[in-house]
């Protein structure tokens, strides 16, 4: 489970997630906000891309802070601009790329690396250079770089942003059927109908925290 | 190795990375030490012997030598000029043969397998703190950045003429540094999100 408690994040002289404290144990979040509003910062201290100012982020226990390497290895992230994660020259290279330091043998890392890309329609793409695809097939590579790995914790910081809506839903479709946990920050309400849970945040708080119709509400409230 | 590779069963495929990159290194050296045109017609026959043997398409072989051209342009009339025919055609012949022996085992070899090598070569230098997985990193990351940057450049040119500033340098090269710098930053994360400092 993830636990959030008292974190404070600050740039400089701007607070950007003000005294932030929640348990989620459910398996689809959602997460909305208004730019600047520290939903992205907020996601990135799942992981401990930011470690918070004060206060604590733990995953399964795992704090954020001294356990940072292995809180990664439990919590993949997706960015909202697949060019900026994608490392290797071909498809098949990049998602091989994340295994480079299991030390799997060579065949095992190649069986891996099939199977997710067959999962996730990329397998004729697999000696393709990567900067040649479409931007959906972008974001799939860049989700198959990530659960290749199979983390127990998915998060994603507006994945769907740079696609259009066919690639939006192909995408969250496919992350509807993951036995992951996924905190979904997202700007595209729509995406939200299947959560179990939608967390607003603005100005550095949790405005709203309630099923998806209500939570969705309470934002159109703040945005009107 | 930006996306050159182009996959394939033949011999040349099949050969080991580090093989192919040994070969690849005593034939550029060797040209360059002997210095001779018979040495360049030499090399030439073994890299078009080798393109051959690796299936590649006469086009595709002739695409990796195509951006040589305005060198050799330049170059022939210089060597001539200062050395005669002979030196135009060792250094100019040096070079395309070079570029194509290159291009032959980056066509036929996974840039991945290709760091591997570079990893083994550079093992010793870790009792003098040089880590080869991080300057193999850094080659695959110097590598992924042209196409990056390359498309960062044309859409930048297509705003600058989108405000009809073709002729300001100011207006591509500061928004494609800060670009640059911007994606430099989001990979940062991206590499520590996928556990590459770990």
């Amino acid at each position: 489970m993830i636990r959030l408690r008292d974190v404070v994040h600050r740039y400089g002289e701007r607070t950007v997630l003000d005294g932030i404290s929640l348990d989620l144990p459910e398996r689809r979040i959602g997460v909305v906000g208004a730019n600047g509003s520290g939903k992205s910062t907020l996601a990135r201290t799942l992981n401990g891309l930011v470690l918070p100012t004060s206060g604590t982020v733990e995953v399964d226990g795992l704090d954020t802070r001294r356990e940072g390497a292995a809180v990664r290895r439990r919590v993949g992230f997706v960015f909202s601009d697949p060019d900026a994660q994608i490392v290797m020259p071909t498809v098949a290279e990049d998602v091989a790329f994340s295994l480079r330091r299991s030390k799997l043998p060579r065949a095992d890392v190649a069986r891996r690396v099939g199977e997710v890309l067959e999962r996730f329609s990329l397998a004729d793409h697999a000696d393709a250079p990567a900067h040649l695809l479409s931007g959906g097939q972008k974001q799939l590579l860049a989700l198959a770089a990530v659960l290749v790995l199979d983390p127990a914790v998915l998060v994603m910081d507006e994945p769907t942003t740079l696609l259009d809506l066919r690639n939006a839903r192909a995408i969250t479709d496919l992350v509807a059927d993951l036995p992951q946990q996924v905190v979904l920050v997202t700007h595209h309400l729509d995406l939200l109908d299947d959560a179990d849970r939608v967390l607003v945040v603005h100005e550095g708080r949790i405005a709203a925290d309630a099923p998806p119709a209500q939570a969705v509400a309470a934002y159109r409230a703040l945005m009107a | 190795m930006i996306g050159l590779y182009r996959p394939g069963t033949s011999p040349v495929h099949r050969a080991p990375a580090w093989a192919k990159l040994a070969a690849l290194a005593v034939g550029t050296t060797l040209l360059v030490a002997l210095a001779t045109p018979a040495a360049v017609a030499v090399g030439a026959a073994v890299a078009a012997a080798a393109a051959a043997a690796a299936r590649l398409p006469a086009r595709t072989a002739a695409a990796q030598l195509w951006p040589l051209r305005w060198f050799v342009v330049a170059l022939v009339p210089f060597q001539v000029w200062s050395g005669g025919w002979r030196a135009a055609v060792v250094v100019v012949g040096t070079l395309v043969v070079a570029v194509l022996a290159a291009a032959v085992v980056t066509l036929t070899t996974r840039a991945s397998d290709l760091l591997d090598v570079l990893t083994a070569a550079l093992a010793p230098l870790r009792r003098v703190g040089v880590d080869p997985d991080r300057v193999a990193l850094l080659l695959a990351l110097t590598v992924r950045a042209v196409p990056v940057l390359a498309a960062a450049s044309a859409s930048v040119g297509e705003a600058r003429r989108a405000r009809g500033l073709e002729r300001s340098p100011r207006a591509l090269l500061v928004p494609l540094v800060v670009r640059s710098v911007r994606h430099a930053h989001l990979l940062g994360e991206a590499l520590t999100a996928r556990g590459v400092d770990d």
